[in-house]
């Protein structure tokens, strides 16, 4: 055995390493995520001073001071006002909320009927509850309860008139209620037409081409209000005397038309990204138009587009709240109907009604678009690197 | 041995079942249907429109742009009385539309492209608010949002005469933001032609200064130059003419303030509603398009040796506007459009005006035919500017 003992070997033990780096608990997550840098630590600690100043008086304001209950005025209203909160004080009036609830879901519905609205309300969570769940079976038949049956039940709930029914005008409708049916009659009616529209604008029939891109960038280049205001003082212009339409069902013509034409050109897009391939092995299949859109090229299509629709209808969502300013009373404009209530009249009412209204547009809006995510990622067949 | 390719010459492609079967005259047939149907769904229309304008005695024509319209406007940038025409209350109109969209998106895109950076931050913190931002925003009602600025902000400030005081001699109230108007004296044309010059002036400069660079390598402090020549040159001129601008301050007085220029309430809350709902948008937008530039750009840019700010200069910033500017564009014309949302609290835009003009004279038609006209040209308009510099942004290639 040959051994060398050279200089380089080392002859004491050397020093023990310091201990590696802390890579977990909070000390190095803090200091990963929040304290980086010099200029990281400093945009960490003016958003936490930024966040205390905001923060507290925001709870003390919203939670702590708010008037949660009382039958009147004199509860969000301070001494100098003619109520009972002391002098200086402000807080959310949430007494306001609790007594006009009933309103804002229902706006002026006859108290005796609104089990009709709620009825409706409550089949269509039930219905649209295992829709949404994709690994509920029966989805054809849950689709016919939920597209055919809960319309035809609304249609003979809501406005009453038949069997016995009281009739309910809508003028008296109002509410969370109008917000639901507009929108929901809206996606309905917007994304057949929208799809056809798309189609007829990739038309090769010139004619058809040709109207559906002019009615398409005609509507997305005005306002909806023009469009509801289209809706509400022209369409009565253009029908023979003595026929007259429910100004509801005219808001709701208004809005359908204006989402379909958006929806039409997300549908394009989603049209566009299928490779000629898919038109052309369906054509050598000899299928025909319909059967090749129908089966082929829309499932693909849709599913490309499946974030552009829900944002299409998250938009309609928030634009029925413009039917408000052609006098029809939906969630928004119930709420600010009941400002002007000399009962409920003081400095706070106002916000906190639309702090609540805007609450719950606000749970409908992400809760749309936190689903449409989910559905991206069931829907996906495609291999993520 | 030879193979011999015989080839019979095919029957020309004729449809082999009957002429119904052909696709091109199927076309043509769809295509006469629908024209027939529209031409008369348009004939029963014009029919009934003429046969209900002619009950309620309405003219049509736009000879009633010449009336009085009677109605006065909050706020207007040309000169408006009552006495005006409706023509010239429409222009109020339009003007103010075009004020509170240019604004909105100049405060948009500055809060946009701030929250969007935010929520690409290392900065855990950062990123939460930032995103936060852009959740409760994106899923309000941009009308909620007016009104919250409107009636719930704006309507509970003080009263004039106990009005806020910020600093600069502005003043905050519920009739609007009070501020000191500058008062153009003798002389005061002279500055801003000083300004025209130096305006001028930077562009050549910064022409010079590109061609330079190009041709040696050598960069010009241009940034400096130009700051200089913009503030130092009006700077000159005020010096040299003796100062002759002023400025009227608002007093407070016993009810009111008086003096300096007000803005009020109405342009505030649309202006305020507009700017931050939009700005969640464009947050999204201007994340989407930093993301899309590929990490192997930065990476390929510190690898020879160009700093990290010279990097998103000069490679990750003009690469992601390629990306940001067409859905940039949308949004800029969203949020004209929605400026239509200020009929709800009385700000005369074009569409209140309109609207005002409509329930006088009945001329829904005219009326809603301006409105298509105009809010169609500012789209065009919009989206041809977009485009030219979509354009000048886009890809070289080769």
């Amino acid at each position: 055995m040959n051994t060398h003992q050279g200089n380089f070997v080392r002859t004491s033990m050397i020093e023990a390493a310091p201990a590696p780096i802390q890579t977990g608990g909070i000390a190095y997550w803090l200091r990963k995520n929040l304290f980086a840098t010099p200029k990281d630590a400093a945009l960490t600690i003016i958003s936490l001073l930024v966040l205390a100043w905001l923060i507290p008086p925001a709870v003390q304001w919203l939670f702590i001071d708010a008037a949660w209950t009382g039958g009147g005025r004199g509860v969000c209203a301070t001494v100098a006002q003619g109520g009972s909160q002391p002098d200086g004080w402000s807080g959310a009036c949430w007494a306001f909320v609790n007594a006009k609830f009933d309103q804002f879901l229902f706006g002026r519905y006859p108290i005796d009927e609104r089990w009709r609205p709620a009825l409706v309300g409550i089949l269509f969570v039930l219905f649209l509850t295992p829709m949404l769940i994709p690994k509920v079976p029966y989805k054809n038949l849950n689709a016919i309860l939920l597209l055919v049956v809960l319309p035809i039940l609304a249609l003979i709930l809501l406005p009453g008139g038949w069997f016995g029914l009281p009739f309910v005008e809508t003028p008296l409708w109002g509410g969370l209620m109008v917000t639901l049916v507009l929108s929901f009659v809206g996606i309905a009616v917007s994304l057949p037409l929208g799809i056809l529209l798309a189609l007829g604008r990739r038309s090769t029939m010139p004619v058809i081409k040709m109207l559906c891109t002019v009615f398409i960038e005609i509507v997305r280049g005005i306002p909806l209000i023009t469009v509801l205001f289209m809706a509400s003082v022209m369409l009565p212009l253009f029908l023979p005397q003595g026929v007259t339409f429910d100004k509801f069902l005219r808001a709701l013509i208004g809005v359908s038309l204006f989402a379909s034409a958006y929806m039409a050109e997300v549908v394009r897009g989603g049209l566009q990204a299928i490779g000629k391939g898919q038109y052309e092995g369906a054509d050598s299949l000899g299928l025909s138009f319909w059967q090749k859109m129908n089966l082929i090229v829309l499932p693909q299509a849709l599913k490309l587009v499946i974030p552009g629709i829900v944002n299409t209808f998250i938009g309609l969502f928030k634009d029925t709240s413009l039917v408000s300013i052609i006098g029809m009373f939906d969630l928004l404009g119930i709420v600010r109907l009941n400002f002007s209530d000399a009962n409920w009249a003081s400095a706070v009412t106002p916000i906190s009604g639309l702090i609540f209204a805007g609450f719950i547009f606000w749970l409908f809006c992400f809760g749309m678009s936190r689903y449409s995510g989910f559905m991206e990622r069931v829907l996906d067949t495609s291999h993520k690197r | 041995m030879t193979i011999g390719v015989t080839t019979t010459p095919e029957p020309k492609s004729k449809p082999s079942g009957s002429i119904i079967n052909d696709p091109q005259v199927r076309g043509i047939f769809y295509q006469v249907v629908t024209v027939a149907i529209l031409v008369a769904v348009v004939y029963w229309i014009a029919d009934n429109t003429i046969e209900n304008l002619k009950r309620a005695n309405i003219a049509s024509g736009y000879g009633f742009l010449n009336g009085r319209a009677g109605f006065d406007v909050g706020q207007s940038l040309i000169a408006y009385t009552s006495d005006s025409t409706y023509g010239r209350a429409l222009f109020v109109g339009f003007f103010n539309t075009l004020l509170v969209a240019v604004t909105g998106i100049i405060t948009a895109t500055i809060i946009g492209f701030i929250v969007g950076i935010g929520r690409l931050s290392h900065n855990w913190l950062i990123a939460k608010l930032s995103l936060a931002y852009v959740e409760v925003f994106r899923n309000i009602p941009p009308l909620l949002v007016i009104f919250f600025w409107y009636s719930g902000v704006l309507a509970v400030l003080p009263q004039p005469r106990e009005s806020a005081a910020l600093p600069f001699n502005i003043f905050l109230n519920n009739r609007g933001i009070a501020f000191p108007k500058p008062v153009f004296g003798d002389g005061s044309q002279y500055v801003f032609y000083a300004f025209v010059i130096a305006v001028i002036a930077s562009f050549f400069m910064a022409r010079h200064a590109r061609k330079k660079q190009e041709a040696t390598g050598q960069r010009f402090p241009l940034l400096w130059t130009v700051l200089g020549l913009l503030i130092g040159l009006p700077l000159l001129a005020l010096l040299a003419t003796g100062w002759p601008i002023t400025f009227d301050i608002p007093v407070a007085g016993k009810f009111n303030l008086t003096g300096g220029s007000v803005i009020g309430p109405e342009f505030l809350s649309l202006f305020l509603a507009l700017s931050f709902y939009t700005a969640a948008f464009i947050a999204e937008i201007v994340r989407a398009g930093i993301r899309g530039v590929s990490k192997g750009q930065s990476e390929a840019a510190h690898a020879l040796g160009v700093r990290p700010g010279l990097t998103t200069r000069l490679v990750v910033v003009p690469q992601a506007m390629r990306i940001i500017i067409p859905p940039l564009t949308s949004q800029y014309l969203n949020l004209t459009k929605n400026s239509s949302l200020a009929i709800a609290i009385g700000y005369a835009d074009l569409v209140a005006v309109g609207g005002t003009i409509l329930n006088q004279t009945g001329q829904a038609i005219e009326v809603v035919t301006i409105w298509i006209i105009v809010y169609l040209s500012l789209s065009l308009t919009t989206s041809l500017l977009m485009n030219w510099f979509n354009a000048r942004m886009a890809l070289v290639e080769r």
